[in-house]
C-alpha cells in the first residue's frame, strides 16, 4: 500500500477535526474534534514507521527499525489521556459557573 | 485487488463517513457514539499495519476510557442536543471553506514531494508493533519517560480532583 494514501486518509480525518473544532460551538464537541485530529496524527506515525520498517526489513527480517514512532504513539496517548481527564474537569467547572457549554460564553478574557 | 486493498479502502471510508458524522450530528450523545465507531476503524487500520499493541491500547484507552468519560460528562450535564442559534449558517460556510483550502493546501504539498513518491508501507507483516519487542524498547530506551508520564497522569489526576472540587 502507497505511503500516499495513508497520508491522504489522516489529512481529510485530520481537516475534518479542524472543521469540526471551527465551526461547532459545543466545547464538548470540539474537544471531541481535537481528539479525531490527535488519532489521525497517530495512525500516520504509525504508517510512517511501517514505511522505514518495511525497507530496514528486506534485508534483516529481525531488525526493530521504525519502533521508535510506535513508542511515540504510545506516549501521545498517554498524554491524550491525561488531557482528557483535565480538560473535562475545565468544562464541568464551566457549565457549572454559567449553565451553558457554549463556547462563546467564554469571553471574559476579552475586557 | 487484494483483500488488504479491499481491507484498506473499507475501513478508510468508514473512518471517514464517521467522522463526518460527529460533526453533523445535533445530539452530543451521538456524536460520542460515533466517535467511538472512528476509533475501531482506526484500530482495525493498526492491525492492517500489524500494530497489535497500539491497536488494543487504542480500544481500551481511547473507545473505553475517554470515551466512557466523554459519555460521563454529556449525561452528567444534561444538554440533549445544544440549540445553537439560527444565524450559524455563515460560520459554518467559513468553516468548512477554511478546512477545505487546508485539506487542498497539504495534499497539493504532499503530492510534489518527491521523498514519498513510491514507498510502500508493509502491511501485515514486521515484529515491531508486537508486545515483545515494543517492551524491551520501552523498558529499556525510554524507561525514563515511561516514569515520568507516571508523575504527569498524578498531576493530571490531582488537578482535575481540585478543578471539580470548587
Amino acid at each position: 500500500m502507497p505511503i500516499l494514501y495513508y497520508i491522504y486518509l489522516c489529512l481529510t480525518l485530520f481537516s475534518i477535526g479542524v472543521v469540526g473544532v471551527l465551526t461547532r460551538r459545543n466545547a464538548i464537541i470540539v474537544f471531541m474534534c481535537i481528539e479525531l485530529m490527535l488519532n489521525a496524527v497517530n495512525l500516520l506515525l504509525v504508517a510512517f514507521s511501517k514505511m522505514y520498517h518495511g525497507a530496514a526489513y528486506l534485508n534483516s527480517p529481525t531488525t526493530t527499525v521504525g519502533i521508535d514512532a510506535q513508542i511515540f504513539v504510545f506516549f501521545i496517548m498517554v498524554v491524550a489521556a491525561a488531557e482528557v481527564s483535565v480538560g473535562l474537569a475545565i468544562i464541568v467547572m464551566m457549565y457549572r459557573n454559567t449553565h451553558s457549554v457554549d463556547i462563546n460564553f467564554l469571553n471574559r478574557l476579552k475586557n | 485487488m487484494s483483500t488488504l486493498e479491499i481491507l484498506f479502502y473499507a475501513l478508510s471510508a468508514f473512518a471517514i463517513v464517521s467522522a463526518i458524522m460527529v460533526l453533523v450530528s445535533k445530539n452530543p450523545i451521538h456524536s460520542v457514539l460515533w466517535l467511538i465507531l472512528v476509533f475501531f476503524a482506526i484500530s482495525g487500520h493498526y492491525i492492517l499495519l500489524n500494530a497489535q499493541f497500539l491497536a488494543i491500547v487504542n480500544i481500551i484507552v481511547y473507545a473505553g476510557a475517554i470515551m466512557v468519560l466523554f459519555l460521563f460528562v454529556i449525561m452528567l450535564m444534561n444538554v440533549k442536543k445544544d440549540s445553537e442559534p439560527q444565524k450559524q449558517l455563515l460560520v459554518k460556510f467559513t468553516g468548512v471553506i477554511a478546512g477545505g483550502s487546508f485539506l487542498t493546501l497539504l495534499i497539493a504539498l504532499v503530492k510534489q514531494t518527491s521523498q514519498l513518491q513510491g514507498k510502500q508501507v508493509l502491511l501485515k507483516e514486521g515484529t515491531i508493533g508486537l508486545i515483545h519487542p515494543l517492551g524491551k524498547a520501552l523498558f529499556s530506551d525510554y524507561v525514563l519517560p515511561f516514569e515520568i508520564s507516571s508523575v504527569l497522569f498524578l498531576s493530571a489526576m490531582v488537578g482535575a480532583v481540585i478543578i471539580g472540587k470548587k
